[in-house]
């Protein structure tokens, strides 16, 4: 049995005098112990809101989810807040994308480490410092001693994304989610957060659920990937498979976009023409219709389902997938 | 003779201190003594990680900051000694593009009035009418429809507002664009789009570009030549496609293996140079090379006393370091750890490289010298460590076959 296990999560905003606005829409997925999974997609697909329903996150007023979201026999999502509060931190951690906005800036860093020891662990005093020392010690934040003392405006980027990191693992976590982690970072940072996060799951068997818009930081680190656009998984993957295989227009065309160090220069992109305020209700059809160069009549006629077009495990939402594989297997550059 | 040159170009800002008695108490360095040549009808792309001053150069060149020292030599004519109306006019042939489409764009005026301001103010066009019919000529050739001349920027995408900042340059006719991060802001699908509108103007317009980003990726595919900065100053120029095929500087080579690429088999297979710690501070920058403090390679002569000059290694491919040739004939051994225990190696202190650099050297050279195979990710365990040594960051050929089943179905390394 799978450590996390999302069924048809959903998530509706909903507001007085407006359109119910539904940011996620019936995703599933599951996430094993040691298994990094990603969750990626541009912005406003509904990755971010889908991990702040998972970790209860969500405004109490104005939203409605529906659903299940099973850790380990428990469903998250109907949780009291007292009871999600005690897995938050001690079972399930986050890591957000911008570190110094998640960060309290009037604290130091000491405090804000040890509250969550003191909070889930009962560690008080001498010996709460010492383990947010050895904490800090062992994601690589060099003099930890100074740097509890210290503010998060004095750190670097780098710095806080590792105390955020810090403070994420300090109870051992079973399911870490990180919501964009380096997005904020430079490459060379970004780099050595990354080798970090893919230490920790190899060496504390701890869950990762990636959610990011990186699809070169997918392909280095998630073992499954699920795609997602306008609030559904579009496709659904191991990484070898998605990076080979992509069969929905949309994963198809955004591993189109990209630039590559390694591709042959001069070639001109094959981007995604509209944007994704050209959609249509899932209800009416598949989202993406009007943005995609494969669609016929048919995609006007109700939600796709999901279904496995060229092997099994390998989930597409479209009816007319992109089948015979386009892009050529990776070429290694001398 | 190139478009547009620099020499030795620098912008230094003063710290101040005090508020009765205003005094200066150090600099921050942000672009020490750069020089580079853009040819017409060409794109130079300018890389870097934020602070490295990137973007400060490209505002110098436009005269938005004071140029400390240096020339900046635009068809002939040095901008930086040009008064500020003389300046002023020659702005209509050097535009910019900014990396924020919506912080750029004044909320309250309609893009008609935006795309015309500067139209107006370079006397281009003699009446609205003949203006307006020029804007409507633009916005088709970026691919905006004519009925957003009445419309305000918030009610556009960020892909299209980006679309209006590079109207807003090319209504102007000029000669030179700089653009300063022009995709960042922008989600992948968009990105691509942009890029290729930036080129497909480049084609028809002959315009030349200076592209300023942190996207090594994106500066590859637009651009002809690269430029990499570190802590103000260039450490590696060449071709784009020489650069990505042979990083030569060691800062080139960590940035290069540190880009994820959208590919598994290749992210799992390339060796992965990692850095120490942070970028130094640009008002305290360390002493000889800049990069000495993080640089994989660092020797104990000359890196920490003498600043390299960026020479040319042959190929039109320059790069600022002593020791390039015996890093590339792979007779200089690797002086720091770069695998994962670099990120986890808290020996390191950054921000203070004159103290801790010593004994950090120290310490890597304790631990390279008792585990000659350190184990770097995408590097097979039990490598050999010359290997390591020689290793640039492309898909090391060797390793990969070694790489055992049950690390690629769990998807480690």
């Amino acid at each position: 049995m799978p450590l996390l296990s999302v069924d048809e999560l959903s998530v509706t905003f909903t507001a007085k005098g407006r359109k119910d606005s539904t940011a996620v829409d019936g995703v599933s997925f599951d996430v094993d112990q040691g298994q990094v999974v990603g969750l990626v997609g541009e912005s406003g697909c509904g990755k971010s809101v889908t991990s702040l329903a998972l970790m209860g996150l969500l405004p109490a007023k104005g939203v409605r989810v529906g659903g299940r979201a099973e850790f380990d026999g428990t469903d998250l999502l109907k949780l009291g807040p007292a009871k999600i509060r005690d897995m938050r931190g001690r079972h399930l951690a986050m890591i957000f994308q911008d570190p110094l906005s998640s960060l309290n800036p009037v604290v130091p860093i000491g405090v804000q480490v040890t509250e969550i020891l003191q909070r889930h662990r009962g560690l008080k005093g001498e010996a709460a410092r010492k383990e947010a020392a050895q904490l800090l010690d062992r994601v690589g934040i060099p003099d930890p001693a100074r740097r509890l003392k210290e503010y998060p405006h004095q750190l670097s980027g780098g710095m806080r994304q590792r105390a955020l990191i810090a403070m994420a693992v300090a109870c051992a976590p079973r399911l870490l989610i990180a919501d964009e982690p380096t997005t904020a970072l430079d490459v060379t940072i970004q780099a050595q957060i990354l080798e970090l996060l893919k230490e920790l799951v190899d060496q504390e068997g701890t869950a990762l659920l990636m959610i990011t818009h990186d699809l070169g930081v997918v392909a280095g680190l998630c073992d499954e990937v699920n795609v997602l656009y306008a609030g559904k998984a579009v496709e659904t993957a191991g990484r070898r498979e998605l990076f080979a295989h992509p069969t929905h227009p949309y994963a198809h065309g955004l591993l189109g976009s990209i630039p590559r160090l390694d591709a042959p220069r001069g070639e001109p992109l094959n981007p995604i023409r509209g944007s994704i305020n050209d959609k249509i209700a899932w209800a009416d059809g598949c989202a993406f219709a009007p943005r995609c160069d494969h669609y016929t009549l048919e995609c006007l006629t109700g939600t796709p389902e999901l279904t496995e077009p060229r092997t099994a495990g390998h989930q597409v939402r479209c009816v007319n997938p992109v089948l015979p594989p386009v892009r050529p297997a990776a070429e290694v550059p001398a | 003779m190139s478009l547009l040159e620099l020499d030795n170009l620098k912008v230094h800002f003063p710290i101040r201190k005090g508020i009765l008695f205003d005094r200066t108490v150090g600099h921050v360095y942000a672009v020490d003594g750069v020089s580079l040549k853009v040819e017409a009808g060409q794109t130079y792309g300018l890389v870097g990680e934020s602070g490295c001053g990137k973007t400060t150069l490209g505002r110098a060149v436009l005269r938005l900051v004071d140029v400390t020292e240096g020339e900046v030599v635009f068809d002939g004519t040095d901008l930086a000694k040009l008064d500020e109306e003389a300046m002023r006019r020659f702005r209509r042939r050097l535009q910019m593009v900014f990396q924020d489409p919506l912080g750029s764009l004044n909320p309250r005026q309609n893009i008609e009035s935006i795309l015309a301001e500067g139209m107006a103010a370079h006397g281009i066009g003699a009446d609205q009418a003949e203006r307006r019919e020029k804007i409507k000529a633009i916005l088709a050739k970026v691919g905006l429809p004519a009925n957003a001349l009445s419309r305000y920027p918030h009610e556009f995408s960020g892909g299209q507002r980006q679309r209006i900042g590079i109207a807003r340059a090319l209504v102007l006719e000029p000669d030179v664009i700089i653009c300063d991060e022009p995709v960042s802001a922008l989600d992948v699908s968009i990105q691509a789009q942009v890029v290729n509108l930036l080129e497909e103007l480049q084609e028809s317009l002959g315009l030349t570009y200076l592209v300023i980003a942190h996207d090594l990726a994106v500066v590859r595919h637009i651009s002809d030549v690269i430029g990499v900065m570190y802590l103000g100053s260039l450490v590696e120029e060449a071709p784009s496609d020489a650069l990505y095929e042979g990083p030569r500087h060691p800062y080139t080579k960590a940035l290069m293996s540190a880009v994820p690429v959208p590919d598994p088999d290749l992210e799992d297979r390339r060796e992965r140079i990692l850095l120490h710690g942070d970028l130094p501070s640009p008002a305290n920058p360390p002493t000889g090379c800049r990069f000495h403090t993080r640089c994989p390679w660092v020797q104990e002569t000359r890196c920490a006393t003498d600043r390299p000059e960026l020479t040319d290694t042959g190929d039109g491919h320059r790069v600022a370091c002593h020791w390039t040739a015996e890093i590339e004939a792979g007779t200089l051994a690797r002086t720091r750890a770069t695998g994962v225990e670099a990120v986890t190696e808290t020996a390191a202190v950054a921000e203070e490289p004159a103290v801790a650099d010593v004994v950090r050297e120290e310490d890597d050279k304790a631990v390279a010298d008792a585990q000659p195979g350190l184990p770097v990710p995408g590097v097979a365990a039990g490598a050999p460590a010359s290997d390591a040594s020689t290793a640039v960051p492309r898909p090391a050929e060797a390793p990969a076959d070694e790489r055992s089943p049950s690390t690629e179905g769990g998807g480690k390394r």
